[in-house]
This record gives structure tokens, C-alpha cells and sequence, in this order.
């Protein structure tokens, strides 16, 4: 599916706060394995995203989330369905 | 080669092995004999228990223990099964209309735990394409309900009625049934949820409110009902679900509410119908708690006079505490090696109290739990205290 490019930019502004720096962070970047994120961490993520584009995230999508572009595929389809 | 089906836990195993490394007791502790509701021999000591959650210390109450023997004489050990396959004991009958009287409700389902209770009403309740909003420091038992049923699932931040109003607003257009779950009394810090401004937001949106009142019932309200009582928003809370296993001093669950509906609910909830139901001893116990819940408001005046007087001591002696005074008594913890020197010191000064490892705890801190229950005697509580003293100047020094 293709994915909103100003999507996937938003998300990694979004994610960089969250994982040391100078950690290279790309599409197919996997937020736990590559990035490091807890449970914690992905709600506060998941806040962040929710107010920066004013969309409510259900937590039934995050089972499908393993890499930046899953999480902005499914943030495009929430932003469709608005 | 293919891996064990274990190969999983593998990453459980080297943490388990870690902090057993730190604190070779925090994985041992057997309470050997239980002396009171409130003591218990551990390591061969007599230790107070300040972490059990038995709020009104109705455990040993002569009269609940009465009952349940005489429960257990005349009707058995067990009912062997549900209620629906085989049948619906009289005591079931009885406790749901006592608990729907004390509440003031319409009807109630009594459940074989609080655990059950809460799986069974929001895997139930809510439906597909329906939405439930929690406060996102809800009980793992309402997130486990969630996830057993077919509902979308949305957070709230914690005890923030302008975040739940800011997400009842962007839920506001998909034009469906909204549950919005919190609890009375949140079992981490004691914390109570702001249920005024809740009400008052749910109502605007037309949302339905569920309130977990396990830790409050009891324990707020000038009748014990809870906190919807001590804010004066009964009106406003659809559902109430509870447990036995606190201030009743027993094991189960319920749910009450004025919905002439609810009574269908057990009916489509699998975690009602394929679960034994409560035994005869559990069920005639906890009515006989109820009663003395009623009959007996100076214990509440003792738990809050404990829990007021643990609160003081502990925030005179500098410990950073959950945000006010409750019977759930918080320390909260930085350092794992502070947090087990601490727990472990207490133990060994003859007081038990929980310690809550991250990721279990809200802000991914440690946390020194205490629970204080009106059988705590003054005596007692001077021993916590001075206990608490006792390891924080330790632990000060090294």
C-alpha cells in the first residue's frame, strides 16, 4: 500500500524524541527490535501522534504495528475514516 | 532445529534470575501460618501484613468465618460447576438482591472473581464497532476484558476530564455507543478519579460510564458505597463492578446497575457461563461482610485513621508518595537496588508490603506498596512506622 509521504515524515518527527540519538529512523525501521521501544513508550508515542493529527488511535491496531510504514498505514486509514 | 516451545519466556527467565540476584527473598516469601488477618509467620517470624488489601480486616471476622462453615456443612465444599449447567445455588440468589439493595440498583450479577467480572462486562457490554474509552491506568483485568472482546479500545490519560473530553469530542462523529471505563480508587497510588467532571462529560456525549469500585467499595462514601457515593454521582454511573476479595475479605465479583438489561448480560458472557460458580462458603461469608460493611461504619473511621497516620509518617520521612492519602500507601522508587533494600529491610523488620516491579506500575518507577486495614491495631501501625523508619535511615547511610 502506498503511503502518504507527509505521513511517514510526521511519524519520524514524532518518533525521533523517543530513541537515542543519532538513531537512523526509516520506513522499514522496526520500533521495537530496531528502535528499542517498550510498551510505555509506544502509549506515549501513540499520544503524541494523536494530538499532532487530532485522530484517535484504538490500541486493537497495534498487534498489526512492527515498522514505521505498518504504524503510518494505519494512521492513513485513520485519517481516511475521519 | 526447531525451538522449544519455552524458547519464549527465555527473556522472563533472565529477568526472574536477575532479581533474584538482587534480593534472593523476593521470590520466596511464604506466609508459613496465618495468625490474623492481619499477621502471618514468614522466614519463621511473625510479620504484619501491610500489603493484603483486606481493608475492613473482615477475613477473620468471627461472624463471616461462622458462616462459611455453616455454608460448608450444609451445602458442600464447591458447586462443582456453573450456574448454568448446574443450577443457580439460593445464596447466589440472595447475595445479587442484598448487593443490588445496597447499592440502590436494580439488579446485579455476582461472578466467581473480580477478575471474571471485569472480562465478563467488557468483553460482553461492548460489541463490534461499538468503543470503549479507559483511563489508561486501569487494572490489567479490564484491559484483558477488552482484549477478549470485539470492542475498539481507546485510552484516556490518566484522571485528565479534559483528555476525555477532547477524545469523546474526535469519537464524537463515528455516532456509536461509548463505554467509558476508570476506577473509584486506582490500585497503584490510591488515587481517586475525578468522577464529577467524568459524569458531567460522559453526559454531555451520551457515553455510558462503568466504575470499577474494587478498591473503594468499602472504603469511600459515607455508606460505603464507593466512590460514586462519597462524589454524589450514583445517578450518573451505569455500571458498578466490584470484588469480594478486598473489603469482604472473600473471593468474587459483581456488577449492579439500574439497566433493567443487565440480567442479559450473564446470559452472552462467556467468562459467566463457562466458569464454576462462587462456593456456598464464599458466598455466605460475604454476605455476612456485606452486613457488617453496613452495620459497622467505625471501621471505616479506623482504616482511614491508619491510612492517614501511614501517609504522614511515610511523606515526614521523605519518600516521594502517590498524590494523596488513601489505604493504598505508595512509595515511589527510582533505583531497583533502593527499592529492594527497602522491601527487603521491612520484611526483615517483621513487615510485609508489596513491591511492584515496572512494567506493572504506571510510570515505569518502582513501587513500595503498602495496603492499611482497620485490623490493623494501633500497635501494629506503630511497628510499621517504626519499621519504615528503621529502613529509610539504613538505607539513607549506605
Amino acid at each position: 500500500m502506498q503511503v502518504n509521504e507527509n505521513i511517514i515524515e510526521e511519524l519520524i518527527k514524532i518518533l525521533q524524541p523517543f530513541v537515542p540519538q543519532g538513531l537512523k529512523i526509516e520506513e522499514e525501521t522496526d520500533l521495537v527490535s530496531d528502535l528499542g521501544l517498550d510498551s510505555l513508550k509506544v502509549m506515549k508515542i501513540v499520544e503524541s501522534v494523536e494530538d499532532s493529527l487530532d485522530i484517535s488511535i484504538p490500541l486493537n491496531i497495534l498487534p498489526d504495528v512492527r515498522t514505521v510504514k505498518d504504524f503510518a498505514i494505519q494512521i492513513q486509514k485513520l485519517i481516511g475514516d475521519r | 532445529m526447531m525451538r522449544s516451545i519455552f524458547d519464549k519466556f527465555q527473556q522472563l527467565a533472565s529477568a526472574r534470575q536477575e532479581l533474584a540476584e538482587s534480593c534472593d527473598t523476593f521470590f520466596n516469601v511464604v506466609m508459613e501460618e496465618i495468625l490474623s488477618g492481619t499477621e502471618a509467620v514468614v522466614n519463621g517470624r511473625p510479620t504484619i501484613l501491610a500489603g493484603s488489601n483486606n481493608y475492613l480486616g473482615l477475613s477473620f471476622d468471627p461472624d463471616c468465618v461462622d458462616a462459611a462453615c455453616k455454608a460448608v456443612r450444609k451445602e458442600g465444599t464447591g458447586t462443582t460447576g456453573s450456574r448454568m449447567a448446574n443450577g443457580t445455588f439460593s445464596g447466589h440468589v440472595a447475595l445479587e438482591q442484598e448487593l443490588a439493595d445496597f447499592f440502590n440498583r436494580q439488579g446485579a450479577i455476582v461472578f466467581s472473581t473480580g477478575y471474571v467480572a471485569n472480562l465478563a462486562m467488557l468483553a460482553t457490554l461492548v460489541g463490534p464497532g461499538e468503543i470503549i474509552l479507559l483511563d489508561g491506568d486501569c487494572h490489567a483485568s479490564i484491559y484483558d476484558g477488552c482484549r477478549m472482546g470485539s470492542a475498539e479500545v481507546h485510552r484516556f490519560h490518566h484522571n485528565d476530564a479534559q483528555d476525555l473530553e477532547k477524545r469523546l469530542r474526535r469519537l464524537e462523529k463515528r455516532n456509536t455507543n461509548i463505554l467509558v471505563v476508570v476506577e473509584g480508587l486506582y490500585s497503584m497510588f490510591g488515587d481517586r478519579a475525578p468522577l464529577a467532571d467524568i459524569v458531567s462529560v460522559k453526559n454531555k456525549y451520551g457515553a455510558y460510564l462503568l466504575v470499577d469500585e474494587a478498591h473503594s467499595l468499602g472504603v469511600l462514601g459515607a455508606n460505603g458505597r464507593g466512590l460514586a457515593e462519597e462524589t454524589d454521582v450514583e445517578d450518573g454511573v451505569d455500571f458498578v463492578v466490584g470484588t469480594f476479595s478486598k473489603s469482604l475479605g472473600a473471593i468474587g465479583g459483581f456488577c449492579v446497575s439500574n439497566h433493567p438489561e443487565l440480567n442479559l448480560v450473564r446470559y452472552a458472557s462467556r467468562p459467566y457461563v463457562f466458569t464454576a460458580s462462587s462456593s456456598p462458603s464464599v458466598i455466605a461469608s460475604t454476605r455476612m461482610a456485606l452486613k457488617i460493611l453496613q452495620k459497622r461504619p467505625e471501621l471505616r473511621r479506623r482504616l482511614w485513621d491508619n491510612a492517614n497516620m501511614l501517609y504522614n509518617k511515610l511523606q515526614d520521612l521523605g519518600f516521594s508518595m502517590g498524590p494523596e492519602p488513601s489505604p493504598i500507601v505508595a512509595v515511589r522508587l527510582e533505583d531497583k537496588e533502593e527499592a529492594f533494600a527497602l522491601w527487603n529491610g521491612l520484611l526483615e523488620q517483621g513487615v510485609y508490603v508489596n513491591l511492584v516491579l515496572p512494567p506493572a506500575t504506571p510510570d515505569g518507577n518502582w513501587l513500595l506498596r503498602s495496603s492499611v486495614s482497620a485490623g490493623h491495631t494501633p500497635e501494629q501501625m506503630e511497628r510499621i512506622c517504626e519499621a519504615f523508619t528503621a529502613v529509610r535511615q539504613s538505607t539513607a547511610a549506605a
